[in-house]
């Protein structure tokens, strides 16, 4: 038998209910694979002892004859931007360190409702802000991925970078998300595994520390489309307490995913084929037209012309709305409090936030403050919302002539720990693939395509209409089946 | 448009986020650069577009109008609220002092 730790989410639960192991032994292994993999940087937090009551209630209930939950005996890795009742939750920032929340987000709690355990807490870059996992307050998060022939440190990609590497190590089967602007797809993309952003308001946003919330959107991260799929019916749901919870049932997409094209028509938006776009990246694009024609779809040439206005659209409208929800850390009612000898409350206040949020996170506190700003709020902020109104209109028409878009998920494969940390523009253009969809609030998901002549994983990423995370699984499905992507970091560390 | 150093003070002291004279200096070229890229905004056609309020058309819902409708963010719960405080008093949170 292969190690338990190659196995998914669905080979797992249904080894599991099968016993062929048990649930217990699946931790066991997984529990082992994370504490041997602290190079990685992946976990701020480690939970063995979750991951094992969880088995430990599973092989319970199976002995007792009583149904399992569909994640039954899955150990799975949980971005700490997801308040876990008792277990530190800090969004990978001073100012809530030590925060242990009196509550559990509604995504973790349906997860273990579903009957998966948590392995720990996972890096991020801080508050979710960052393509690189290099703004997190509790150090880099290296990528299991290294270039052929060099020991230099790669990015696993971001925000969800301790997500991806656990992934793409083995350390975890699966692991949750958070997607605001590509932070879910952007890091599969890097790694070689595959992460879905679902509809906006699918998984409900209660207890996920806010980022930008018009935008920020729960979802899987796996090593196959259809792991992905059981474990976002798991994630997903109406939640009352979200008042932008999409009323909706939950689809079994895992149940009715389906790679046959047939009939389908695939768009191709001309104006992602931007210049100085990585030759390779390009490559892989056409290999993804040719996978999906195989498949039976109709390819097609469709034009999203305010494409190139996403990104500081979104460099405007994610920092508005950051620079407001970030404002509640205030040294007051949770998290760190800096209090100077003989400071008033505003300079409490100014002391705690000094200390405890990070450059890039100050730097977006600070364009969302100016943006939102008495005389510059319309110049920016009002026009970028318009903009924002013309970048789904351009979709929508789309939809006119396509169930699905195919294009890169970002405009290179991974770079070194270090290269763009100190030119923010630059780190903000491995979005520009990804953020469009964000802005519409559309189901996007990014799938291996192969490796670049460095050994490193490209992605590919599918785009689909409002509420059709099943379109989008299945042409997701269809690339899997055909790229026959099986290549896997060697372990180093 | 550019900004200059006191306006970047300003911001931050809006933000309430303290920094000292370095740090302003770092970010006066840093949020200069961020502005000019993003005011290529400024070049696309809005005539008749209204900005954009919700990406997925809804509805806000209303609960109805119960004590404690969710017994988890209702009341009753002190403990539990200020649990995570640095420096709770007396069944409150504590601040240093607001008046003269």
């Amino acid at each position: 038998m292969s190690e338990l730790t190659d196995l998914g989410v669905k080979a797992i639960r249904d080894g599991v209910a099968g016993g062929e192991f048990s649930a217990r032994e699946v931790a066991e292994a997984f529990n082992a694979a994370v504490a041997g993999a602290a190079q990685l940087n992946a976990f701020i937090v480690t939970t063995p002892e979750h991951a094992l009551a969880a088995a430990h209630a599973t092989d319970a209930a199976r002995a007792g004859g009583k149904p399992l939950g569909k994640l039954a005996g899955v150990p799975i890795g949980m971005k700490d931007l997801f308040a876990t009742r008792g277990v530190q939750t800090t969004a990978a920032s001073h100012i809530l360190e030590g925060f242990k929340p009196e509550y559990e987000s509604t995504v973790s709690q349906k997860l273990w409702d579903a009957g998966a355990g948590m392995l720990g807490k996972l890096n991020l870059d801080q508050f979710a802000m960052g393509s690189s996992n290099e703004t997190s307050y509790f150090g880099n998060v290296s990528s299991p991925w290294r270039k052929a022939g060099s020991n230099a440190a790669l990015a696993p990609g971001g925000s969800s970078g301790g997500s991806s590497a656990a992934v793409a190590a083995r350390i975890a089967p699966a692991a949750t998300g958070t997607d605001t602007g590509g932070s879910i797809r952007q890091p599969a993309a890097f790694t070689g595994i595959s992460g879905i952003k679902p509809t906006y308001g699918r998984c409900s946003r209660w207890g996920i520390v806010a980022f930008a919330s018009s935008l920020d959107q729960a979802g899987p991260m796996a090593r196959s489309v259809e792991d992905c799929a059981i474990m976002l019916e798991a994630m997903a749901g109406f939640d009352p307490k979200d008042s932008t919870s999409l009323d909706m049932a939950v689809p079994e997409w895992s149940a009715s995913l389906d790679a046959n094209l047939t009939g389908k028509r695939v768009g191709i938006p001309r104006e992602y084929r931007m210049d100085g776009t990585d030759a390779e990246i390009l490559k892989s694009w056409d290999d993804g037209i040719a996978w999906l024609k195989d498949a039976g779809a109709e390819v097609i040439d469709v034009s999203l012309p305010h494409t190139q206005y996403a990104l500081p659209a979104y460099y405007i409208i994610a920092p508005a709305e950051a620079s407001s929800n970030l404002a509640r850390y205030d040294g007051v009612r949770y998290g760190l409090r800096e209090l100077p000898q003989g400071a008033n409350l505003q300079d409490m206040y100014a002391a705690t936030r000094a200390a405890g949020f990070g450059d890039e996170v100050k730097r977006r506190i600070l364009i969302g403050t100016y943006v939102l700003s008495a005389g510059f709020y319309d110049a920016y902020y009002t026009q970028a919302q318009k903009v924002r109104a013309l970048i789904a209109r351009d979709f929508a028409e789309a939809w006119a002539q396509c169930d699905v878009l195919l294009a890169p998920t970002t405009p290179t494969a991974s770079f070194a720990l270090g290269d763009k940390v100190d030119d923010p523009l630059a780190m903000y253009l491995n979005d520009v693939f990804s953020v469009p969809a964000s802005l519409a609030g559309l189901p996007a998901m990014s799938v291996p395509a192969g490796l670049n002549g460095d050994g490193l994983p490209l992605g590919l990423q599918v785009i689909g209409r409002p509420f059709d995370e099943q379109g989008v699984l299945n042409a997701g499905l269809a690339i899997e089946q055909r790229a026959g992507f099986v290549a896997r970091p060697e372990k180093w560390w | 448009m550019s900004v200059d150093r006191k306006t970047v003070a300003k911001i931050a002291s809006l933000a309430r986020i303290r920094m000292d004279e370095a740090e302003l200096d770092r970010m006066v070229p840093e949020f200069n650069a961020i502005l000019a890229w993003v005011e290529q905004l400024g070049e696309v056609d809005v005539t008749g577009v209204a900005p954009m309020t919700a990406v997925i058309p809804q509805a806000l819902r209303l609960r109805d109008d119960v004590v404690d409708a969710d017994p988890l963010t209702g009341g009753g719960v002190r403990d539990a609220v200020l649990a995570n405080a640095p420096a709770p008093e007396h069944g409150f949170f504590g601040v240093p002092k607001v008046i003269e």
